[in-house]
């Protein structure tokens, strides 16, 4: 039976990789039977439907002593938070690390016959293309100066779906246009056609490549090797994440290039995985070259002008932007000018990346176990909601201070602070303050 | 990148969750006060205020949102030279605050300015603080405690009405949150792009971008004499609407008509659009 194979498969990948260690995974036969069994009650039983998209019995947890009790989500989601934060600030703290924001990204997606597989609902491939249209979006929303183009791989054969490019719409548009999957998968091939596009960029863009690979095996006409060592040439950089499971083909290709490979366990942990991707990377000290990039700021055009743009080729009133040096008209930015090829943005792009320059320094955690100096005036609300850390029994809830301004914050604004705001409301809140 | 780009949410009830962010500069409101008692100033007696005048335009406009919806709840913040400070919740008082006793508000409020006029005074008298102390507003600190405020209330708002067993259409619309400043310029001898703070550029940055993700409109009134630069993008990159009234003695009716509309109702106004954006970063 298929389900049960998906179930040995989970074991399997739960006894490899340390991957398995940062998720709590419930031992026991996953959904699949249950499944059947609720969608056949579904249409039947109006107080069915009630409980069939809730399964209250996973929000349980066994203590210590045997005793129930429901599992803390926010902790839990607290405690992963700060794992993630500690973990890159331990990387970045030894010395400063240079990060590329000028990306060109190639999505490798595998639409082979093992992404037709059904362990991630509906299928793997639908649940990749969802995850992907979230990736592309923050990845746009996160590197407005990069470039994204996306590749699959079908019966064999690598096809460019859509051309590098600046914009999420179209990219989306195509992806959720063609999704039917069919024959082998071939790594080599889809490594060539990719190798032939990014060799074209300029030098000042970090190239990368990440593959989405649901199959087992690839299906190569050459030596694979040789592959590898060009991209490596190329300074290309390749990160994987597989669907099904490890293997070392992959894990080569990844330690070759400088990439990182990682094995996906179930939906959400896939999305993870997927969207630490989004971020831009440190830059390999070898393949990052510091050049002055020249770049236009263009002015946008007054209401009522009467111009032909360079983009459509088509008469448009009003709007758009004048390229600096060419005076040509386009519709969007940031984009690159048909004419004189000068890279335009506007401002407000440029700062969205200034937050990966500048991060907020980690908080540290204040516990209410730790006698405190007599002194020193215990924090009674969070500096930046208002919310009040003394509850009823007067134990103070769990809180957060920053070692710059010494201003206590809560959980959540802690969490909201570092992954979204990017600004201590603290240090912004006094005069003299530089990022 | 224009707000255009963004999905529109859409609307199902007016109820509004208004932060005002309220600039207290000293520097600004003594010239400004001075020129407003001046008689032989060269500028137009309307285009001058002070900041008692502006309390008595801004009081009635905070109680007049709280008249338009039941729900409404509106935050008062205040931006200083040293530091910032929230004034006034709406939310804060529980029934207290239902029954809408304005004389309390009011004095609430005035009383609470006080206070955090004399503390900011007091900051930057410090003898460790460099003598000629910025002279510009802390508009950064004032936009990221309002943007965690926001965070705050809509998931305690979320919980109340699921409580009180109310529709849960009410509920998961609530994220109905407008924000709006008034900012005071500084008037410089010398003519700049703009009286912000140049250094505060990056982190008014962070604060806009993560206000267009959230769908927060940023709103600006501005009541100096130049334009400010930093209001301009992020009214035209959240979605809000940027606003320099000319007539200044009658800034209760630019903020009732203008900035008191709730997010639903802006799909059929036609509300005040600049005429261009200012990029720069200084």
């Amino acid at each position: 039976m298929s389900s049960s194979a998906a179930v040995q498969r989970r074991f399997d990948l739960a006894a490899m990789g340390d991957a398995a260690t940062r998720r709590q995974r419930r031992v026991g036969n996953e959904d699949d039977d249950d499944d059947d069994e609720e969608e056949d009650d579904q249409g039947s039983e109006a107080w069915g439907r009630a409980y069939a998209d809730e399964r209250s019995w996973e929000d349980l947890q066994e203590d210590e002593s045997g005793l129930l009790r429901p599992i803390d989500t926010k902790a839990l989601a607290y405690a992963q938070y700060r794992r993630r934060l500690l973990q890159k600030c331990a990387a970045s703290a030894t010395s400063s690390i240079q990060k590329g924001l000028i990306r060109y990204l190639y999505l490798i997606i595998d639409l082979s016959r093992a992404a037709s597989v059904t362990d991630y609902r509906p299928s793997r491939m639908v649940a990749v293309a969802k995850c992907a249209e979230i990736f592309i979006r923050e990845f746009f929303d996160q590197n407005p100066l990069s470039h994204m183009g996306i590749v699959t791989i079908k019966d064999g054969v690598a096809h460019q779906l859509t051309e590098i490019g600046g914009s999420p719409e179209s990219q989306i548009r195509a992806l959720m246009g063609k999704l039917e999957c069919s024959g082998d998968a071939s790594l080599q091939n889809a490594l060539e056609l990719v190798h032939g596009y990014l060799s074209h960029i300029p030098s000042y863009g970090h190239r990368e490549v990440l593959f989405l690979y649901s199959a087992l095996n690839t299906c190569d006409p050459g030596d694979i090797m040789e592959t590898i060592q060009k991209c490596k040439k190329a300074k290309i950089r390749c990160s994987l994440i597989g669907l099904s499971a490890e293997f070392f083909i992959c894990k080569h290709l990844c330690e070759e290039t400088g990439g990182s490979y990682t094995v996906a366990l179930d939906e959400s942990h896939f999305k993870e995985l997927f969207l630490e991707h989004a971020p831009p990377l440190p830059a390999i000290a070898e393949y990052a070259t510091a050049n002055l990039i020249k770049m236009g700021f263009p002015q946008r055009g007054a209401e009522g002008v009467i111009a032909i743009c360079s983009c459509h080729k088509d008469v448009k009133i009003g709007g758009g932007y004048t390229c600096p040096r060419c005076k040509a008209r386009v519709c969007e930015l940031p984009s690159e000018c048909r004419i004189c090829g000068l890279t335009l943005v506007s401002s407000p792009h440029l700062a969205r990346s200034y937050h990966h320059l500048f991060p907020v320094t980690p908080f540290n955690e204040v516990s209410s176990a730790v006698p405190f100096k007599v002194s020193q005036k215990f924090a009674q609300t969070c500096y930046s909601c208002q919310q009040s850390f003394v509850s009823h029994g007067s134990k103070s809830t769990p809180h957060v201070s920053c070692p710059k301004c010494n201003q206590a914050f809560c959980l959540d604004c802690d969490i909201y602070i570092h992954e979204s705001l990017h600004n201590c409301p603290g240090c912004e809140s006094r005069p003299g303050s530089t990022t | 990148m224009n707000s255009a780009s963004a999905p529109s949410k859409l609307y199902s009830n007016d109820v509004s969750l208004l932060v005002v962010l309220l600039d207290a500069n000293p520097f600004f409101w003594a010239s400004s006060a001075a020129a407003s008692g001046d008689s032989a100033s060269q500028h137009h007696p309307t285009a001058v205020l002070s900041f008692s005048k502006l309390l008595n335009h801004v009081i009635p406009f905070l109680s007049s949102l709280l008249l338009l919806n039941q729900f409404n709840q509106v935050v008062l913040i205040t931006t200083g030279v040293n530091s910032c400070s929230y004034i006034y919740d709406s939310e804060e008082g529980g029934a207290e605050s239902a029954t809408g006793k304005v004389p309390a508000a009011c004095s609430k409020i005035l009383l609470r300015l006080e206070e955090f006029l004399t503390k900011d005074r007091l900051l930057g008298k410090d003898p460790d603080k460099a003598v000629a102390s910025s002279v510009s507003s802390l508009l950064s600190g004032s936009l990221s405690l309002a943007l965690c405020c926001i965070l705050n209330s809509s998931t305690k708002c979320f919980f109340f009405h699921s409580y009180a067993g109310m529709v849960d259409l009410l509920a998961l619309d609530f994220g109905v949150d407008i924000q709006r400043i008034f900012r005071s310029g500084t008037r410089h001898p010398q003519p700049r792009g703009s009286p912000d703070g140049p250094e505060q550029y990056v982190a008014v940055m962070n604060a806009i971008f993560t206000a267009q993700r959230s769908m927060i409109p940023i709103d600006s009134c501005v009541m100096g004499v130049q334009h400010s630069a930093f209001l301009q993008q992020a009214s035209y990159i959240t979605g809000g609407v940027y606003l320099k009234p000319q007539h200044l003695d009658g800034l209760f009716q630019y903020l009732s008509s203008v900035f008191a509309t709730d997010l639903q109702s802006r799909s059929f106004l036609q509300l005040p659009r600049p005429a261009g954006v200012d990029f720069r970063a200084s």
